[in-house]
């Protein structure tokens, strides 16, 4: 194994750490702002894909393709806010679960109904296709690159949104306390469904953006949601920081667990059979991961403390 | 008679008449539907132990029914195979016997309860629901990836197991013994919630710290409750992998879990017959909405988010009435 | 063995900056009835939770029947018999009176691990469960829902629970707390009988209820005891009047 080759294997975890993060962002602040378990946050991921293959498909403009896939995620989140999400907030966990549950089956069998179960694909564009090469003579996919840049990026500006604006402010007194922002003077029904909107807007894009380097299919949001929620786990509910924290720890464990854990059998047995045990044990790094935050931080990296 | 209890006794009744009728018809589809219906009842009493007395929001339960559908399907593999299941320090075979396959379904299964249960009860609430799910996820990629057993395809099995005294491989009989596993786990179930354990689980659920300062364990009195809840599930993914004689990871998946959980919903959370009464209706819904349309989960996606938003405490709690019974 | 059933030795417990107790010492001794007063803030549930276990001090120590409880559970105190009862009452709002009765009368009997016998058949449990609630005035409401109890009610109630404890001592957080003074006046009367049973650690605002019942009352300023002494000592004292009964006037 070659140093330029872990140096890949770095880079893919954090391209999938990043897109995590994207998910782990919404999610959280959904948790934190308005105390909602949203299970149905895969669909968007899942309708952004789709809006972005549907507009690629129309008009063949990658931009106007994202563009698509954040838009209709975030008025597709607005819309199940104002008419579903809203009423569970005063719901206890279990009947914001089951609600979320109904709307998974909604929006997959629909999306099925629309579009068939047949997967479809997004292109990556041909000025963010090829590879360049890295200091260090890596070379590595521009769009994979582009993917992490992007991550950041959104990262810093939730970042700034957050600590510099109005909306930021008030999301920050919604986390601490709910009945300051009424003291706050603050329109808190708006402001929820702008939160779930952001959130779902992000989800969207992080759908669109992996959709081109895998299938835009019926199904794709669950496995990610799932992963999202082990990454707020391991970095705290309610912490974007947390978020960003923990998506990376997930994306790289992920990654070089893949192809460090049948390396490390290999040395104990013969190759076809450490390849094989190596990589079902590798799918269970992250959540192993997990396990030891739980054990060590029951709350997360980042969350508040009991 | 109690309202509650006439709604009891009608589920039970209907459970027993329709597969008669359906024998008598010679309808045997109809047999293998209410066996189905009477397993996914058995795997939501599982389920209602932790989440309707013990409070627990799991998420994961396709994880013990899961591993009861590989106890069976591993064990009949080495069975019908005459391989050994392991060698080494001792040779263990596969066995062909329901009664060993459900003991070890639910050992397997209650094992994993407790090592999942001693992690996710160091939280609550949200982080609760999200580390059952996780751990879910995980036993699900696992039994994917590991390719001994069948991995993605799942195992098959050629012939039923066998249980003394009967012949599973007529549908009626397999029918009548899933409904007294059934019967016998409600009335244990029944049994379990008036002892002082249930007395003392109902309240941890409801003011754990009183039960602290009454002397008790509160998180100890979950966590058994999430292995007795875990080892029910597994019989029932024992019992439904011989229905399908197939095992596969679609027994481990989130959809799973979601499904057993609206099993309980909709039939109504902490009553002893509400699993019987969600796993029925579901079962029929999946029968008469997926005649309409293949796209039958939109309808049925619909129709939880109404129980959920207009209906509470399920069918049974909008037959019988609100309070919960626990006497 | 002394007359002290229930000391704490110079406690302290900080919260970052605020220093909640500093060093509380107190004690509760066979028979009597000990109230603590002092305004909202003063440290008092701070105090009920280190003598109750749940909060650890950061320094001092919590004996209870002689023994050093500083390092026990909440679970560990209970079962040697300090009973508490909540300000905001602590009951399955979903069971029966009774039921909840017997949830205490099961604890100290250590039979929460039996899963198969019927618990109202267990003619222990149930004679322990309905004695409390006889001794509260409440076994004629022993099959009614408890979301159904009045606040009173529910308030005797908390104290039938902690009586199943067979307690050695009490430590009651607010127990007037929402009572008109009809009710208050009852549940004084029950009080001033129990200290008979078992001593009770007074943490209450109703002052008309402290100066009934107490023996003894500290008073708690700021995390820390300013005056211990009889009603009239207190009454008297310039600087409780001045810290903490002037603002009442």
């Amino acid at each position: 194994m070659t140093a330029i080759l872990i140096a890949e294997q770095v880079l893919n975890g954090l391209q999938f750490g990043v897109m995590l993060f994207l998910m782990a962002a919404g999610l959280t602040l959904i948790f934190g702002v308005m105390g909602l378990i949203n299970l149905a946050h895969g669909s968007l991921y899942m309708v952004g894909a789709f809006a972005a293959a549907t507009i690629a498909g129309a008009t063949g403009s990658f931009l106007l393709a994202l563009a698509a896939a954040l838009i209709s995620a975030a008025l597709a989140g607005a819309l199940v806010e104002l008419v579903v999400i809203r009423r569970l907030y005063d719901r206890d966990h279990l009947d914001q679960v089951l609600a979320t549950f109904a709307l998974i089956l909604i929006f997959s069998e629909g999306t099925r109904w629309l579009f068939g179960s047949f997967p479809l694909y997004l292109d990556i564009p041909a000025w963010l296709s090829g590879p360049v090469m890295l200091p260090g003579g890596i070379q590595y996919p521009l769009y994979r690159l582009a993917l992490i840049v992007l991550g950041l990026l959104i990262a810093l500006g939730l970042w700034l949104l957050i600590s510099h604006t109005r909306i930021g402010v008030q999301i920050r007194a919604g986390e601490n306390d709910r009945e300051m922002i009424g003291a706050l003077g603050v329109n808190i029904s708006r402001l929820y469904t702008l939160v779930f909107a952001l959130g779902a807007g992000l989800a969207g894009l992080a759908g669109a953006l992996v959709g081109a380097i895998q299938s835009v299919q019926v199904g794709m949001g669950e496995p990610v949601l799932i992963l999202a929620f082990v990454v707020i786990v391991i970095g705290g509910i309610g912490s974007i920081k947390g978020a960003l924290i923990g998506a990376l720890l997930v994306g790289l464990a992920d990654t070089l667990g893949g192809i460090f854990l049948p390396e490390l059998l290999k040395l104990f047995t013969d190759p076809a059979k450490a390849t094989a045990t190596g990589s079902a044990f590798a799918s269970m790094a992250i959540y192993i991961l997990m396990a030891v935050v739980l054990v060590w931080r029951p709350t997360g990296l980042f969350g508040a403390r009991v | 008679m109690s309202r509650e209890a006439l709604v009891n006794s009608a589920a039970l009744l209907l459970l027993v008449a329709v597969p008669v009728w359906a024998l008598w018809a010679d309808e045997p589809f109809t047999i293998t539907l209410a066996t189905r219906a009477v397993i996914f009842a058995l795997a939501a009493a599982g389920l209602n132990i932790a989440l309707g007395w013990g409070g627990m929001v799991s998420l994961g339960h396709a994880v013990y029914f899961g591993l009861g559908g590989y106890a069976m399907g591993v064990l009949a593999f080495h069975a019908q195979n005459y391989t050994p299941l392991m060698d080494w320090p001792f040779t263990i075979t596969g066995t062909k016997s329901m009664p060993v396959i459900w003991l070890v379904a639910m050992i397997s299964s209650a094992v994993a309860a407790l090592v999942i249960g001693l992690l996710a009860l160091r939280t609550s609430g949200v982080y609760f629901i999200m580390i059952t799910l996780a751990f879910g996820q995980m036993v699900f990629f696992f039994a994917i990836s590991w390719p001994t057993y069948g991995g993605e395809d799942g195992l098959s099995i050629y012939v039923r197991n066998s249980f003394p005294g009967l012949n599973t491989l007529v549908p009626i009989e397999f029918y009548g013994l899933c409904l007294s596993v059934l019967c016998v786990i409600l009335f244990l179930n029944a049994r379990l919630i008036r002892s002082p354990f249930g007395l003392a689980l109902n309240a941890a659920r409801q003011v754990p710290h009183r039960v602290e300062t009454v002397g008790m364990n509160p998180t100890r009195l979950k966590l058994s409750a999430l292995v007795i809840s875990g080892a029910v599930t597994g019989l029932a993914g024992a019992l439904f992998a011989d229905l399908n004689r197939f095992v596969s990871p679609t027994m481990l998946s989130w959809q799973m879990s979601g499904e057993i959980m609206v099993f309980v919903i909709i039939g109504g959370v902490g009553r002893l017959f509400g699993p019987v009464v969600g796993a029925c209706l579901f079962v029929l819904l999946e029968h008469f909405l997926g005649g309409v349309s293949e796209y039958w989960q939109v309808f049925l996606g619909l129709v939880l988010l109404g129980i959920v938003l207009f209906g509470h405490g399920g069918v049974v709690g909008m037959i019988a009435g609100r309070g919960r019974t626990h006497d | 063995m002394t007359d002290d059933v229930l000391v704490t030795h110079d406690i302290t417990k900080s919260f970052g900056a605020l220093r909640a107790n500093d060093g509380v010492s107190i004690d509760l001794k066979r028979g009597e009835v000990h109230a603590i007063i002092g305004p909202n803030g003063a440290g008092k549930s701070t105090l009920i939770a280190q003598i109750c276990g749940g909060l650890a001090p950061d320094s001092g120590t919590v004996h209870f029947l002689d023994h050093d409880v500083t390092a026990e559970t909440v679970r560990a105190r209970a079962r040697m018999g300090l009973a508490r009862t909540f300000q905001i009452s602590a009951l399955a709002m979903e069971d029966t009176v009774l039921q909840n009765a017997l949830l205490g009368a099961l604890g100290a009997a250590g039979r929460s691990w039996r899963m198969m016998r019927n618990v109202l058949k267990d003619t222990y449990l149930c004679g322990e469960a309905l004695a409390a609630l006889e001794r509260v005035g409440l076994a004629d409401q022993a099959a009614a829902r408890t979301a159904e109890l009045s606040h009173g009610q529910r308030r005797q109630l908390e104290v039938a629970v902690a009586l199943t404890l067979q307690p050695r001592a009490f430590v009651m957080d607010e127990p007037m707390a929402g009572l008109g003074s009809e009710g208050s006046k009852q549940l004084t009367a029950l009080l001033d009988e129990l200290r008979w049973q078992a001593p009770i650690l007074l943490v209450e605002h109703d002052m008309d209820a402290v100066f009934a019942l107490a023996d003894r009352i500290s008073v708690l300023v700021y995390g820390r005891i300013i005056a211990t002494g009889t009603v009239d000592e207190i009454r008297a004292d310039p600087v409780v009047r001045e810290a903490y009964l002037g603002e009442e006037a």
